[in-house]
């Protein structure tokens, strides 16, 4: 049975393992992220978004495939929210029904580039597609 | 309504003056029920209850004894309830040797604010004793002497 | 033979709806030792009490057991109805039949029936009471601040003023605290420096007053009433009857370049020095890391300019043991170290400051004479971001779970003392939330935004870092939803405050509680805001929480309240229901001295009478002006020879077996 808006937040923030609750909304986690400025919802809506329900314009957004995965937010969030958790829960909620799309080992010799840090590439095992 | 003989346990809880006590009567001042079974004892500490008393309950027919006291951190006297959780920690497994469940002894503590702690706590206690049935009776022999 | 009273109260309907009150009377008449069994609708009123008086006179009662509420609610008035016709108070008993029975029964029949029981159980438990006399203890006149700043000093005066003399222990070599360094006050503005010092001076010259500045408690003993402090006064080198503050030596001294921590260590001082101008007492210190003549033994420039000979280099610390019947910690506090705050460069950019070092750039006495100038380069700042919230409110390990209080007034009040002598300068606030409780505090806050131009933004800062040259500010508005990349001169950060690192080791040697982020925790949270669990231990400004300085002088002053109200009293009465040893049993074994929270319990030799001779044994002591009755030692003792007067082994069996038949 297909989940409903509703349903889908509260099972990604179970699979996220993080605690959106706990937000104070102090905004650390978009004001550390190195991209967040690329981001049409930045790192700190996640949270609340989620707490309210709104999976569907989140697993929409454009972040969660900008996202570095860097930690970043996780990194400076004073309540232990680790938004990079969320942002992980909502990537993977996007990725994982569209089937069998991420980034095969063999591929990466032809996509790698000179001045690609290597956090593009961890993170593009994360998010690949084609 | 129809009657049934359910079986009436005998419950002594020793509470603490400051926390546990003052919990047991915002309890009831707050009007929260629990069993007439439980029977409280005042004593200035948890660390007042000596292995002797429960043993004493014990052969005179309780079926179920409790000691509630601070939560830890919280003592009046600073540490008194870490002496008792160490000592009851000894003495239930004494009893558990000489036959006496686990689930008829227990540790609680409860703060002289969580009078729905403490209904909760008593109401849970008397079913789980009450499940077991009575208790054996242990017995001082040095008596038949 | 025994001769017990039971009254069984109604309390209105309160008992009798579910009680069966006659039934109880009847039992109670049938109990062994019961010679009288009366009810009465309420057993608290004058007149419920004058029944229970004229049985005691009549029936010529050795025991009374009140079947009743809570005996946290009446024990006391029944307690005294009994003294007052010479009954031992300690005879009295109550059995809990409202909050324990008739308010959480509704069966009439079980609420009765235990009802019976619980009075059966006072019973045996009365019948194995036995009188007993509270301690009683003098008072000495006399009470120990710790702390100087603005706390310690209200709380002084304040007691000073009813008439009592008063110690204030000071580890700095001046009074006046953290006070001393701000530069105005919110949210009036008054300057800090002209509300501080008068009380200063004041604090100086109250003949009840005594200042142990540049001193630190060593030891404390004893009890409420009867502290005995030793009181370590660190050498100053400088000798205070002889020092007239000229201020040559400090002129003189060619070790300049000691870090100047008044001023947080924004410029230098001398190594002989006063922290600051209007300091009390006005006497140097000689600070032996710096002192040349320390080091090496070869200077003694200080020495050959005091025209008054006052400089001795062979000073020792000295130690004075004193005695006290109050102690009030007014340890205040510190902001946190911000080594673990990378992200802000506090420790890479001399620009990246804190408040508190910017109270001293404001100040007219600070290190640039009240010209706010960047610490870097002495440029006039442009661009200021202040950043709340700097360690506070956080669950991480570097931060403090609290809020600070303080910091959203301070902020509030450095943006608008900026934009008003500088309007030339843009601040930035980064804020989480504004919290300004207090009186005219939001007022002031949102004429620091309206009326002074102050840039609220809502978000914080994700890093700071440094550009060609200068400083960039990484953060994120929230309301606007866009990132900001902002220019700045000056970085301010809100640190979080904690309690002073003296407080732990004060606490210990107070045997006074303190909660995780190590504040002294009151004796009540409401009711008894003042007071530490341990008696005649009172507790002043912020090392119980945080707090402003209004507050501040409000605790201050309740503190004195208690303390003097403490003070006043002819002598103290000690628990009675004390531990009591069994003397000719006791083996002395040390048991129960170990688990005593107190240090009631110490060992005598004692000459005990054994068939045939007399010998000497050691044997427990208790100082039952110490002992607080928790029964701790009771069931440590190997020998069971120690018991609790008033919940004697005895009376709680009995209970037991009253309960349980």
């Amino acid at each position: 049975m297909k989940k409903t808006e509703k349903e889908q937040a509260a099972w990604l923030i179970a699979v996220s393992g993080a605690n959106p609750g706990a937000c104070m909304r102090c905004g650390r986690c978009t004001a550390a992220c190195p991209v967040a400025g690329e981001m049409d919802i930045k790192p700190h809506h996640f949270a609340s978004f989620l707490l309210h329900g709104q999976a569907g314009a989140l697993l929409q957004s454009q972040s969660i495939w900008v996202c570095l995965s860097c930690m970043a937010c996780s990194e400076r969030c004073p309540r232990g929210v680790d938004p990079a958790r969320l942002m992980e829960a909502v990537r993977q909620g996007a990725v994982r029904p569209r089937g069998e799309t991420h980034l095969s080992p063999d591929d990466v010799p032809a996509l790698l580039q000179e001045d690609m840090p290597q956090q593009a590439l961890a993170a593009a095992f994360r998010k690949y597609r084609k | 309504m129809p009657v049934t003989e359910e079986f009436s346990p005998k419950i002594v809880a020793f509470c603490c003056n400051w926390c546990s006590y003052a919990g047991a009567d915002l309890a009831g001042s707050s009007r929260l029920s629990y069993p007439a079974e439980v029977k409280i004892i005042r004593v200035p500490c948890s660390c007042r209850v000596n292995p002797m008393f429960l043993l004493r309950a014990f052969q005179k027919g309780a079926d179920g004894v409790i000691l509630c006291g601070c939560h830890p951190g919280d003592c009046h006297y600073s540490t008194g309830n870490y002496y008792a959780r160490r000592r009851m920690t000894l003495l239930f497994s004494m009893l558990s040797y000489l036959g006496i469940e686990k689930e008829r002894t227990r540790v609680e503590w409860v703060s002289a604010a969580e009078g729905a702690r403490f209904a909760g706590v008593m109401n849970d206690f008397v079913k789980t004793v009450r499940a077991l049935g009575p208790c054996r009776r242990l017995e001082d022999v040095r008596c038949r002497e | 033979m025994q001769r017990i009273g039971v009254f069984v109260c109604h309390c209105g309907s309160n008992i009798a709806a579910t009680v069966d009150v006659e039934k109880v009377v009847q039992a109670a008449r049938g109990v062994p030792g019961v010679v009288c069994a009366q009810d009465y609708r309420y057993m608290c009123s004058q007149a419920g009490q004058d029944l229970i008086r004229c049985a005691i006179r009549e029936e010529k009662l050795t025991g009374v057991v009140v079947c009743s509420c809570s005996p946290r609610m009446h024990e006391a008035t029944f307690r005294r109805a009994a003294e007052q016709e010479g009954l031992n108070p300690y005879l009295v008993e109550i059995a809990n039949i409202r909050e324990q029975c008739s308010w959480i029964h509704k069966d009439r029949d079980q609420a009765t029936a235990k009802a019976i029981v619980l009075m059966r159980a006072a019973v045996e438990k009365v019948r194995r009471d036995q009188p007993l006399t509270a301690g009683k203890s003098g008072v000495v006149k006399r009470a120990l601040v710790i702390g100087g700043g603005i706390a310690g000093l209200s709380t002084a005066l304040d007691v000073a003023g009813a008439g009592f003399e008063v110690d204030i222990v000071e580890k700095e070599p001046s009074i006046g605290g953290k006070m001393a360094q701000l530069d105005k006050t919110f949210p009036t503005l008054d300057c800090s420096a002209c509300i501080l010092t008068p009380k200063m001076v004041e604090a100086s010259q109250n003949e009840n007053i005594h200042l142990y500045t540049y001193s630190e408690v060593e030891e404390v003993s004893g009890f409420v009433g009867n502290f005995t402090v030793t009181i370590r006064k660190k050498a100053r080198f400088v000798d205070e009857t002889r020092c007239t503050g000229c201020g040559v030596c400090m002129e003189k001294c060619p070790s300049k370049k000691a870090k100047n921590e008044f001023n947080c260590g924004l410029n230098t001082r001398s190594a002989i020095y006063i922290p600051f101008a209007q300091a009390i007492p006005n006497v140097p210190v000689i600070d032996t890391e710096n002192c040349i003549k320390m080091k090496t033994g070869k200077c003694g420039i200080c020495q050959k300019n005091c025209a008054a000979g006052a400089i001795d280099y062979t000073q020792k610390d000295e130690r004075i043991t004193r005695e006290y019947g109050a102690i009030v910690a007014a340890t205040g506090f510190q902001p946190i170290g911000l080594q673990a705050f990378g992200e802000y460069g506090y420790d890479r950019y001399p620009d990246v400051i804190t408040s508190l070092e910017l109270e001293r750039l404001m100040n007219a006495a600070g290190p640039t004479g009240g010209e706010l100038r960047c610490p870097s380069d002495g440029r006039k700042p442009k661009e200021i971001v202040f950043v709340q919230c700097v360690g506070s409110r956080g669950q991480s390990c570097r931060d403090k779970s609290y809020c600070s209080k303080i910091c959203c007034m301070y902020t509030a009040k450095h943006a608008m003392l900026i934009r008003d002598h500088w309007p030339e300068m843009n601040v930035h606030v980064m804020y989480i939330d504004v919290r300004t409780p207090g009186k005219n505090f939001d007022e002031f806050y949102r004429r620091a935004a309206e009326e002074y131009g102050v840039d609220y933004i809502k978000g914080q800062v994700g890093k700071v870092y440094e550009q060609d040259g200068r400083l960039k500010v990484q953060a994120s508005d929230l309301l606007d939803d866009r990132q900001l990349l902002l220019n700045a001169d000056l970085v301010v950060l809100a640190a979080a405050i904690e309690p002073s690192p003296t407080a732990r080791k004060l606490a210990t040697m107070l045997t006074a509680s303190m909660d995780t982020n190590d504040f002294f925790t009151e004796a009540h949270p409401k009711l008894r805001p003042v007071e530490s669990p341990t008696a005649g231990i009172f507790l002043s400004g912020v090392c119980q929480g945080p707090k402003d300085i209004p507050e501040t002088v409000a605790q201050a002053g309740a503190a004195a309240a208690k303390v003097i109200g403490l003070l006043s009293k002819k002598e103290l009465t000690a628990n009675a229901c004390t531990a009591q040893p069994d003397e000719g049993r006791c083996n002395g074994c040390g048991e129960c001295e170990k688990v005593c929270p107190y240090g009631a319990i110490s060992y005598e030799e004692k000459e005990m009478r054994v068939p045939g001779k007399t010998e000497k044994r050691r044997v427990a002591r208790i100082n039952t002006a110490l002992c607080q009755g928790c029964g701790a030692c009771t069931v440590a003792c190997p020998s069971g020879v120690m018991d609790l007067l008033g919940f004697s082994n005895r009376q709680i069996l009995s209970e037991v077996d009253a309960i349980c038949r």
